[in-house]
């Protein structure tokens, strides 16, 4: 009897995990007792954060992207279909394609979806980095913005990648000083608690920075409506913020197919933090954005997640008690101007640090942004 | 088991997030409700008792009552 396991998800969960189980399952794969499937709606993998380089022109949306082929080992069978229901009682995954896949063990990294349309107006009056082609029309803006108010909105949350906002617009100030531009453009940050950052330390170190750098800062700002035509960003505390480039973190969901599946009652699915075995269901797992636990949704938290959901399938597939669990790891660099960044590293229950922002760290970024695609390979 | 007078139009069970999870989840269920709605806001994070007051005050919603449950707070909000 061959065990099945379906990973759904060609994002960084979904990939590091089908190499890493094509690792840990070598031998049961080559005698045939376990099989590996990939099942992604995309052929490519998208290396989502690349796109936070591309409104300042120094990525492009290309070089997010890489064939899941490229990446993916050839002991993993991939299929390019879209699941489109979840049958955990039969064990069975319908597909858009037509027909079904049965599976003995799931694994669910589909990602968070991004939803501007959830704030009236924001579609149409504001511009954002979390997808390819709001990196690439905000490039164009951001090329012919020489003058006027840019106005960082954070509406959504949770959302993807917690320190990019506060990344976006230390580099926008920098970006614009090395342009001799800064004068003439106002930088407005927004946030919807009482401070800059849900993470008190960076909440504090970027406070400093932001000051420092002349970037305003409002918090207890939720906005609740664009209006494209007057230029103007509405919240629910009855605040109003002139704009002239809107850059807006748009509202994320989680999946239709957790709520429908009953893996989860608002899209994000339930899951035990340490084990990321989901609440109401056997043998389905959860990471990456789509499990909701107490960390960040982070292509670190999906990295190393799939490093223990590996570790625990295939224990199960080898009839062995699985013991490894995830201890809420995450690492995020953080850039803080066009040449410097730091970067913060915690676990569940624990506050980081801020180091000092430097050069060495900022081509750290870059050089693990590279390094990446062996990550995804599982190598990294 | 604490008592109330007040009798919620929703619950919102925070209970088990970390700050800032039980305030964004009030917010977001102020978001989508009409004026007079009253919110139980279930939290088990010890900063949730002065981030929304602080957020209630800010934004003009009213804080009804607080109940200490033995491992969490009811926080009773009714929206303006």
């Amino acid at each position: 009897m061959t065990e099945h396991i379906v990973v759904v998800g060609g994002g960084t969960g979904g990939t590091v995990l089908a190499n890493r189980l094509a690792e840990k399952l070598g031998p049961e794969i080559e005698r045939g007792d376990a099989r590996v499937t990939l099942v992604s709606d995309d052929p490519d993998h998208v290396y989502k954060p690349t796109f936070l380089y591309v409104p300042f022109g120094k990525k492009t949306v290309e070089d997010a992207k890489r064939p899941l082929s490229d990446l993916v080992d050839r002991a993993v069978d991939i299929e390019i279909d879209r699941v489109t229901g979840i049958d955990t009682d039969g064990k069975r995954l319908s597909l858009r394609d037509g027909g079904s896949m049965a599976y003995d063990q799931l694994a669910l990294a589909l990602g968070a979806q991004l939803v501007p349309e959830e704030l009236p107006g924001l579609a149409e009056g504001g511009h954002h980095f979390y997808g390819p082609d709001g990196a690439d029309a905000l490039r164009d803006e951001m090329a012919e913005f020489t003058e006027g108010h840019l106005v960082l909105s954070v509406i959504g949350t949770p959302h993807m990648c917690p320190a990019a906002p506060v990344e976006f617009v230390m580099m926008a100030d920098a970006w614009f000083r090395e342009r001799g531009l800064r004068e003439d453009v106002e930088i407005t940050y927004t946030y919807p608690i009482q401070r800059a950052h849900a993470i008190q330390n960076v909440a504090d170190w970027a406070s400093e920075a932001f000051e420092e750098r002349d970037i305003n800062v409002e918090t207890f700002f939720n906005a609740d409506e664009v209006d494209p035509e007057d230029g103007v960003l509405h919240s629910m505390e009855g605040k109003e913020l002139d704009y002239d480039l809107l850059v807006g973190i748009p509202p994320h969901k989680g999946s239709d197919l957790v709520t429908e599946a009953g893996l989860g009652d608002d899209g994000w699915a339930d899951v035990d933090k340490h084990t990321l075995e989901s609440d109401h269901a056997e043998d389905v797992y959860v990471l990456g954005d789509l499990a909701d636990v107490p960390t960040s949704k982070a292509g670190s938290v999906a990295h190393y997640e799939a490093g223990a959901v590996a570790d625990r399938i295939a224990s199960r597939t080898r009839g062995q008690t699985p013991t490894a669990t995830y201890d809420g790891k995450t690492v995020c660099f953080i850039e803080s101007g066009m040449d410097e960044a730091t970067f913060v590293e915690f676990e569940y229950g624990s506050t980081p640090t801020v180091r000092e922002p430097s050069k060495p760290v900022h081509w750290a970024k870059l050089g693990y942004n590279e390094s990446y695609w062996l990550t995804a390979r599982g190598l990294l | 088991m604490s008592e109330t007078e007040h009798e919620p139009d929703v619950t919102v069970d925070s209970r088990g997030a970390t700050c800032p999870g039980p305030l964004m989840d009030l917010i977001g269920k102020v978001k989508e409700s009409d004026p007079g709605t009253v919110i139980e806001l279930q939290t088990s994070d010890d900063g949730s008792k002065s981030d929304v007051p602080e957020w209630l005050d800010e934004a003009g919603h009213d804080l009804l009552e607080v109940v200490d449950h033995d491992d969490y707070w009811s926080m009773y909000v009714e929206t303006n």
